[in-house]
Formats: C-alpha cells, structure tokens, sequence
C-alpha cells in the first residue's frame, strides 16, 4: 500500500494532464497546486474534495475518522440526489477526543465500522482520513483492511487529510481510492455493446436525471456514474464499460485515464450544459460504442432523440429569446461551469463580460477562449469593489455565482441567480437549459429592482456607500496623477503572472539588466510563465515594448496615434479627444461613443488608464 | 433533576455537535474591525465559513493560516506570522482572533510564544491586537468555543481602571450565551434602554451578523462593539451575564475592574423575563416602561390562547447546554414533556433539566428516542429524522441553513416569548392528525388503493 504522498506524487504525474506534460520533471514533482497563502486562502481541503467526490454513491456509509469539525461542521451540505438508498446523507464520524488523540483513534474507528455494519449493513464502509488521526499516526489503510478481513465487506480507506492540499487534489485522490479498492471488484451480471461509464456527474439537484431517461430511451446502458446516485456495486464493475464519458473537467481524470490504460476503455470530455454540448456528447458517446463494435444505425436512434428534444428545447427558449438578447452576465463560478455555462448563455444571445476562473484548470480557461473568443475576461478572485465597479460600468446585467458571492451581487442590488452546489435547480440537458433560461429571465425581470434601487426619502444619495465607492476610486486615480513616482510604483506593481506572483517591474528590471530579448528568458530568470503560462503574451508585450530602448519619447502626434482598440480600430487621440468633448468618465461611456472596447473586450483596461489620466487631473482641477 | 447519561457509541451518526473553534470565531465575529483567523489547515475554515454563511446569509469574515502537510509537521510560526501580517495589510483588521483546531493543538503549536515573536519582530503591527484562545475540536463544542473567547477577550482586551475610578452608572455589559441571535440582542437592547442604561455587548452580533446592508465593502466583521469599549468596559457600573457558560467572562470581568455581574441563567418565558426586568427596576431605580407593561400582559394572553395546543405535548429536542436548559423549561411551563433530550457535552446545567435523563449524544439518538414524539426540536439537521419519522420540525439553535431569519429570531424577552409560543403553537395546528373515513375503521380488505395512502394527513 502507497503512502498518501506517494499517491500525491502519484496524481501529479497525471500524464493524461496536458497542463502536466507542458512540465519538466522538476516542475512536475512540485505538483500542480499553488502553495497557498496564509491569511489570503479560501477554499475547502483535500478531504473536503474526496468526500464531495465520493459521498454521492447513495449506499455506502461514508465514516469520517476524525475530530467533530470535519464531519460535525459540514454534513449533508451537498444537494446529491438519490433514486434509493439514503445512507449517503447519514453524517458518520468517529468524533475523535483528546484522549483518542494521544492513545490513538485507530480502536475507535474499528468499533465504530463494527456498529456502522450492525446498524446500517452497508455493501461498503469508505473511511475518511482527517489531519489529526493523520498526525497521531492512525493507520486507516491497515484498520480498513482487518474490518474488511472481519465483516466480509470492503471497508475502503480514503486517504486524503486536510493539509496534504485544496479540493481539487482530494478529488484525485478519492479517484485514487476507488482505483485500488472499489473499481474492478465486482463483475456486472451481463454486458452490452451498450454499457457506458459517466465520470465526473455528480447528480446535483437531480441533474443527471434530466440526461438519463434520453441515454436509456437511445439505448445505452449506464453501467456506472461516478458517483451521482450510484451504487457500490455499480463503481465496482464499471471497468466493464465499453467507453466513458468524462463530465466534470479535470477532477476526475486519473480515473478516467486509468479505466482506459488498465480495461481498454475509452473517453472523451463532454458536457450535458447546453444544448448544443449535450447534443454532441450524445453523439460522441455513441461514436465511441460504434467504434468498439455496436451497429452503425445505432447512431440514427440517437440523431431521432436530438432532433426532437431539439425542436422542443428551442422552441421554447425562442420565446425568451427577445427578452434575454444582448443581456450581460458576470459570471463567478469555478471549474466545469466556467466553460459549460458559457456555452449554454450564449445560446440565448446572452453575452458574458466576465467569468472568475479561480477554480478552473489551463484546460477550463482555455475552452472558455476557445468559445468566447479572445474576449474572455476571466477574473482571478475579483475583489468586491472590482465587482462593484464591473456592474456600475453597465457591463454586467445580472449576475451569476455561488452561494458565498451572492451578497456583493445582492448588496448592489443586482440580479443573481445560484449556480452551484447550493442551488435547487437543475440546469443539465435539454429540460435544463431551459429551465436554466427560465430562472435567468425571472431574476432579470423582477420587479423588485427599480424598487430597491431607489434610495430612502430622507437618505442624502451622497451617503450611500455606492457614491462612496466611486468617490474612493476617483480619489486613487487623482493621487496617482498627482503623485508620478506613485503613479509609477503602481504601474510596476502590476502583476503579469498570477501562477507565481511576479509584477510588471520586476520583469522590467530583469529585461534591462540582463538584456533579456526573448519569452524563454524572461521565463528562465524572473519564473513569470512558468505556471499556466498564460501570461507569456503579456511578456512578449512587455519586450517589445522596451526593444526600442526605455528612452525613446514619443511625440505627442505619435502618441495619438497609437492604436488603442485593434478590433475597432480607435487610436489614443480619437479616445481622449471623445473624453474630452463628451465628459465622458466610464469605459462604457467610451465604448459608446467610439466604438473602442466594443469588440474583444481586452482593450478596456487600457481605456480605463486613458480615462483616469484624462478625468482625474479635471477632478483635481475643479477641486 | 435529569440524569445526565453519556452515550456509549463509538461512532457518531448525524451529529449534533459543532465544534469549538466555530464557537469562538462567530465570538470575535461579534466586535468591530476584527477578523478571526483559525490556525488550521484550509478545510477547517472553510467548513465553518460554509456553515455560518448559509446560516447567516451574510457574508463572513473567517481566515486561515492554510497549514501544508510540511508546516503542520515542522510547526506554524510562519504560516501564523504571515497570515498575521497578510490580514493587518490587506483587511486592515484591528483585531485578529486566532483560534488553535485540531491540527495545531495535535502537534503543540505554542501559538502564545508564536505571538510575542511576531510582536518582536513586527513592531509595525503594535496598533494590531491579537487575542488567542486554544480551542482544540477534539474537546468541548461550540457553546465552549465561545466561552472561552469571551473570557479572553475580557482578560486581554479589557484596561485596569484607577483603583479609585468613579464608576459609569449608566453603563451596564451584557455578556450573552452563544446561543442568543442578533434578534435577542435587539430585544434585550431595547429593553435595557428603556430603564436608561446604555448597554454594551461583549460580543455583539446584532450590529455584524443582523444581516444590514453596510455602508462600504468590508473584508472584516461588519460591526459590533469597538475595540475602545472593550478597553473601557473596566468602569462599568453594572454586569449580567447570559447562560451559565458565561460565569467565566463575568468572573474575569469582576476579578479583572471589580464590576459586580448578575448570572441569569434563564431569559425565556414568563418568570425568567420577570426576574430580568425585576433586576434592571432595582439597578436603576426607575418605573417599568409602559410599554414593557402592555407586552407582559400580551404574553399573558399569548400563554392563555396557546395552552390548548401546547399542553401535553411530547418533544424531542437536542440543543447545546445552556439553550436545551432554556428552552425546555419554557415549554415545560406551557405544558409539554420533553420525552427525548440529547445535548452535546456533559455540563451541571443539563441536571437542572425537567425531564428524566438527557443523553449526550447525536441526532440519531434524537431520531430513536424521538420516534412518537409531537414535535423536534434541534437545529436544521433534524431534517431527515424528521422526514422518516413523520413528525415536524421546529427549528432551532445553529445551523438553520435551510431556512430564512435565522438571526432574527427571537425568543427573549415578554415579545420573544409571544412569538414563540404562537410560531409553536401554530406548528402544532398546522400538523394536527386529519380524521379520515377510515381513520377509525380501516378496512384493509379492500382494496390495494388503501394499502399505498397513508391514514395520516401532513
């Protein structure tokens, strides 16, 4: 049996991981998760993660050998649905205590898989492993083994405390755990050319019951999901499966991955998020069948099924359509969803003018590229006011997130609608999306808006925090134009790569004093780039721009004359000059006026900066 | 008068229990300019932040000191040092509560030594204060969490006044239980003030957590009492303390600026809001505001109306300590029996309860004791025993995630307890059992259609 950092090192040398294979073997071993920071950290742990990816197998009794908070704090919050047993819902723990911490927890964890057994008589017990057992020296692995010895039943040890990481590496290595106890241990009682594996679907809200009927109505058989509404002894002999269909982005890949390198079977990634993804899923799902030995009319059966629950999905969203078009969303949200939910708004017309992907892979951004073009604005954990700023601008409608989000959007008095695990609608499939577009347009069109948005009679409108917060920004950017060393300071501050935390002038330095004159350079020496290298652009931007020599003034005519908006095509002089006429003082003002920022989106920082050296001096000015 | 019996299981099955370090963050949550910060690996933060939020509906301040694998081993000076710093610079927090978890306390982290070597080597950081509680999730709950925090809030925080300092007649603390919600505090407020005091909470989650709209975006806690009326509490003429959990806090109080307290160890119902005005009527000298007058005599008629459907009641209830001894008091006196108790940990309060034995354990426990009972009462977790046993739930204590009003409501104070009992009562009207043809003479026989539907209507 590996020990859990060997199983660590294990999952990061995912090979099926494009993001890993960009890697050198030294980077590799250093793993894939940003070293969190203290006092800046948010997010669940690595035991948080394997539980969410493990707990929607309904039957099993998920024990957590631990003390009260891990379990106590946190139980039945996940909104997996279940067509039987309950059992998953049943909070267990050993709720450790001092005395189990300094003689060890490992006899109260058996007893406590022997009463579970009595009780509940489970197919499985899956052991959680926590810090503190962890720390103490509690062999879970070795109490699992004897209890499955003892009660003639797989008591599975999932071993991914806390500390070893954040969610996303407890959802490998819950992977993990099913691959060396659960995945192959049970043969199903007969196969079909039909029988499929999903991954990664974890029936929230009842979502994969909007997909199911359709798969079986085709013709396929789900052999397992892994794990929304499954049973133990599904996962068990879902190595019989004649393909997989791999649903939540990356969390689940090593799975996946394995089915394929050790029963032959093979995957794609897809989503049931949107019509046009779901259509496409199905029939890739099919292809891959076909391609290992179903009939080729097979196919026909699934475009039958397409084109009717086409017709139907949209015939009933072009009535929200009028309504809905042209309509921004912000959208916060993290993994699958980022790309998923893209998909799915912009079948509606809709257009998004943000996404935050801090919990999404390379992988996740670059499908939201992919559909969005080069105007994805992804935001890395914004910042309240940059929200507020966002939505003050008019570049966002309504807002999109999870549950914790919601009071900025609430708070300034904006739309929102739940997409996350709290959420009691499902949004997969056909019937989903429509649905998903049903919510939308009733949070968009609620009355209470205009209401809510109106101040108090006796309220002095300067007071609200709203016209304070704008106040507060226009007095940063006046400091700043008053102050150029500040001014300057900021503008090195600014960070290009977010993977390692480098700014603009500390790759600046390193350009002049090493006479740096390519990307691979910079990379080498200052480590920008070196993550999800999504920065190099911004480097090679960086060199170009200081090739001509720092010193190198421009004329005030050349200066107008730089290209500000390509897509539009809107230089610097016809910005200021539409500022200066107009009095405009937002990006969207400007974008009205001139065009610029109308397009891909990416020049609105640069107007931002054009406006806050134009407008602040007024400010000053007039004060 | 109860036995106070300790569950045997090993395993915990649906617990009732939260931890303690939650106990002592929503504590500090409760002064303004502060942030907790849990020294712990990530999850233990984000468990408890996920659960006050859908608590709450709020946003929470809750930071951690994200321990790898690697610091948890070779100690968490740095993490602390850094996560202290980080907060100082980013939040602008003016107090950083740090509460040890599991983790920390397994290893030994001497997070006390940690803080006067970030004091040395931060001098920057003087104006910061920095309170630290142990609070290890192995031991105690959350009721402990809070009690200990508070104490130590009082012991660090508060200044010694003169020996001779002339003591603020006006100015009475209140130290209430972790099991008071905003709503409470806004009642008692208001109650106290009517008798010319200006009260101050320690701590008070009416001005953070009674879900406003703030005035700016603030990374820390939206409110509460300020860190200079935490200083100068020391002159206060007056103090009561809320629960039996809070005697440590009055007592550090008293030992620390000599202010003399009065526990209450009840404030639901009828005699125990008597008891409360009595004491503020002596303390101050002054009438019993009129209003206060008219709400007694509501309440009496509340008590009146509601006795029909109240009385002979069975309950089952799980709730920590102190609220269990509360609350169960006040529904004894309107007529029911309390026929299943589970609480969390074994405190001398629990003896006081009026019903034969109470069970520290968990909802399961709740679940088969409860089978026949009229009505739970626990927190939202009852749930699912509440959908197999087909009984209702009255919700209660923390978490309430799938409800709305969480921090308001109220149960203090002659209007509390008016609404209480008709919320009660009205759950009791609303679930009373539907007489059916058959109710009385089934016949089974015949049809199968029979057989599916329940005789029982919800």
């Amino acid at each position: 049996m590996s020990s859990v950092s060997a199983t660590v090192q294990d999952v990061f040398n995912e090979p099926a991981c494009p993001k890993n294979a960009a890697k050198s073997e030294k980077e590799r071993k250093k793993g894939c998760t940003k070293q969190l920071q203290p006092g800046g950290a948010a997010g669940g742990c690595a035991f948080d993660g394997a539980k969410i990816a493990l707990q929607p197998i309904t039957d099993v009794a998920h024990l957590v050998h631990g003390p009260i908070a891990c379990e106590g704090n946190s139980w039945d919050n996940r909104g997996a649905y279940s067509s039987g047993s309950t059992l998953y819902r049943t909070g267990f723990t050993t709720d450790l205590n001092e005395t189990d911490v300094v003689f060890g927890g490992e006899k109260r964890l058996y007893k406590s898989i022997k009463e579970i057994i009595e009780k509940y008589n489970p197919p499985s017990v899956f052991v959680y492993q926590t810090c503190v057992p962890a720390m103490i020296g509690d062999d879970i692995d070795a109490v699992c083994k004897a209890a499955s010895k003892k009660f003639g039943k797989p008591i599975v040890p999932v071993n991914s405390p806390g500390f070893v990481g954040p969610k996303n590496l407890g959802n490998k290595l819950a992977g993990e755990a099913l691959l060396a106890h659960v995945i192959g241990t049970v043969e199903p009682e007969y196969t079909t050319p039909y029988d499929v594996n999903i991954i990664g679907e974890y029936n929230l809200a009842g979502e994969m019951w909007q997909v199911e009927p359709l798969l079986k109505e085709i013709g396929f058989r789900i052999l397992s999901c892994i794990s929304g509404d499954a049973k133990y002894t599904d996962v068990a002999s879902s190595h019989r499966a004649r393909a997989t269909m791999m649903v939540c982005s990356k969390a689940m890949i090593n799975i996946t991955r394995k089915l394929e390198d050790l029963y032959g079977i093979p995957y794609f990634e897809g989503s049931f998020y949107g019509i046009g993804d779901m259509s496409d899923s199905l029939r890739q799902l099919a292809q891959l069948v076909i391609d290992r030995g179903a009939p080729a009319e097979f196919m026909d059966r699934v475009e039958a099924v397409i084109a009717r629950e086409e017709k139907l999905a949209w015939d009933e969203i072009m009535s929200y359509l009028p309504r809905l078009k042209g309509k921004k969303v912000l959208l916060i949200t993290g993994g699958v969803k980022s790309w998923s939910v893209v998909a799915a708004l912009q079948e509606v017309g809709m257009e998004i003018v943000g996404t935050s992907v801090k919990k999404s892979t390379k992988e996740d951004k670059e499908r939201i590229k992919e559909l969005m073009g080069e105007d994805a604005h992804a935001f890395d954990d914004m910042s309240p006011r940059e929200m507020y700023k966002m939505l003050k601008d008019a570049r966002a409608d309504i807002m999109l997130s999870g549950g914790r989000s919601q009071f900025i959007a609430l708070k300034a008095n904006m739309p929102w609608l739940d997409i996350n695990q709290e959420r009691h609608h499902a949004y997969s499939g056909y019937k989903g999306m429509v649905d998903l577009v049903k919510e939308i347009d009733k949070a968009l069109y609620n009355p209470i808006w205009d209401q809510v948005r109106t101040i108090a009679p006796w309220q002095n409108a300067a007071d609200s925090w709203q016209a304070k917060a704008d106040a507060e920004a226009a007095r940063e950017a006046a400091e700043l134009a008053a102050d150029p060393a500040k001014a300057e300071a900021k503008r090195r501050s600014k960070k290009i790569c977010k993977c390692k935390t480098v700014d603009l002038g500390t790759i600046e330095d390193a350009i002049s004093t090493g006479a740096l004159t390519t990307v691979e350079q910079v990379v080498d020496i200052t480590h920008a780039g070196s993550g999800c290298t999504g920065c190099r652009g911004a480097i090679g931007g960086i060199l170009e721009g200081l090739a001509g020599g720092p010193v190198v003034e421009l004329t005030l005519e050349e200066r107008r004359a730089v290209k500000i908006c390509n897509c539009k095509d809107v230089t610097r002089g016809m910005i200021e000059d539409a500022v200066h006429a107009k009095n405009l003082t937002t990006v969207a003002e400007v974008t009205e006026a001139t065009n610029a920022g109308g397009g891909c989106t990416s020049c609105c920082d640069t107007i931002d900066d054009i406006l806050s050296e134009i407008v602040a001096p007024i400010a000053v000015a007039a004060e | 008068m109860a036995i106070v019996e300790i569950g045997k299981k090993a395993c915990a099955v649906n617990p009732l229990k939260m931890s303690q370090p939650i106990g002592g963050a929503l504590a500090f949550m409760g002064i303004r300019d502060s942030m907790p910060l849990f020294h712990g690996s990530q999850g233990c933060t984000s468990f408890g932040l996920v659960l006050f939020v859908r608590h709450f509906k709020e946003a929470i301040p809750l930071q951690t000191t994200a321990m790898s694998e690697v610091a948890t081993v070779l100690g968490g000076y740095e993490n602390v040092e850094q996560a202290i710093v980080n907060i100082s610079n980013k939040q602008k927090a003016r107090l950083i509560g740090i509460c040890s978890t599991g983790v920390t306390e397994t290893k030994g982290d001497d997070v006390d030594a940690y803080i006067s070597l970030v004091r040395q080597q931060h001098p920057e950081l003087d104006d910061i204060a920095l309170v630290y509680v142990s609070t290890p999730d192995f031991k105690d709950a959350f009721q402990d969490g809070w009690e200990k925090t508070v104490a130590k809030i009082i012991e660090k925080l508060v200044k010694e006044p003169e020996p001779d300092v002339a003591r603020d007649q006006k100015k009475l603390v209140v130290l209430p239980g972790s099991q008071y919600t905003p709503g409470d505090l806004d009642e008692l407020r208001d109650i106290i003030e009517g008798f010319g005091f200006e009260p101050l909470f320690l701590p008070d989650l009416a001005a953070s957590l009674d879900g406003h709209i703030p005035d700016d975006f603030t990374p820390t806690s939206l409110g509460g009492i300020s860190l200079e009326e935490i200083a100068a509490l020391g002159d206060a003429a007056h103090c009561i303390a809320l629960g039996s959990h809070m005697k440590l806090a009055a007592e550090t109080l008293q030992k620390k600026a000599g202010v003399p307290f009065k526990l209450f160890e009840r404030m639901i119902g009828l005699l125990p809001t008597d008891a409360f005005i009595a004491h503020l009527m002596e303390i101050s000298g002054r009438e019993v505001p009129l209003r206060i007058k008219r709400q007694r005599s509501q309440l009496v008629d509340a008590m009146l109306d509601g006795h029909f459907h109240t009385g002979g009641k069975k309950i089952a209830m799980g709730l920590e300590p102190d609220f269990f001894y509360d609350l169960s008091s006040f529904l004894v006196e309107m007529g029911c029996h309390i026929t299943a108790a589970v609480s969390t940990n074994a405190t001398p309060i629990l003896e006081k309860v009026q019903c034969e034995s109470v069970l520290i354990g968990d909802l399961e426990d709740l679940e088969r004791l409860g089978a026949g009972c009229d009505l739970l009462i626990t927190h939202a977790h009852g749930r699912q025993a509440s959908e197999r046993l087909h009984i209702p739930l009255f919700r209660m204590g923390l978490p309430i995630f799938d409800r709305l009003g969480a921090g308001h409501i109220t149960a203090v104070g002659y209007r509390g307890a008016r609404d209480l009992i008709f919320d009660i009562a009205n759950m009791f009207i609303a679930n009373a059992h539907v007489a059916r043809p058959d109710t009385w003479y089934p016949h089974p026989a015949e049809g199968a259609d029979s057989l599916a539907s329940p005789t029982v209507a919800h």
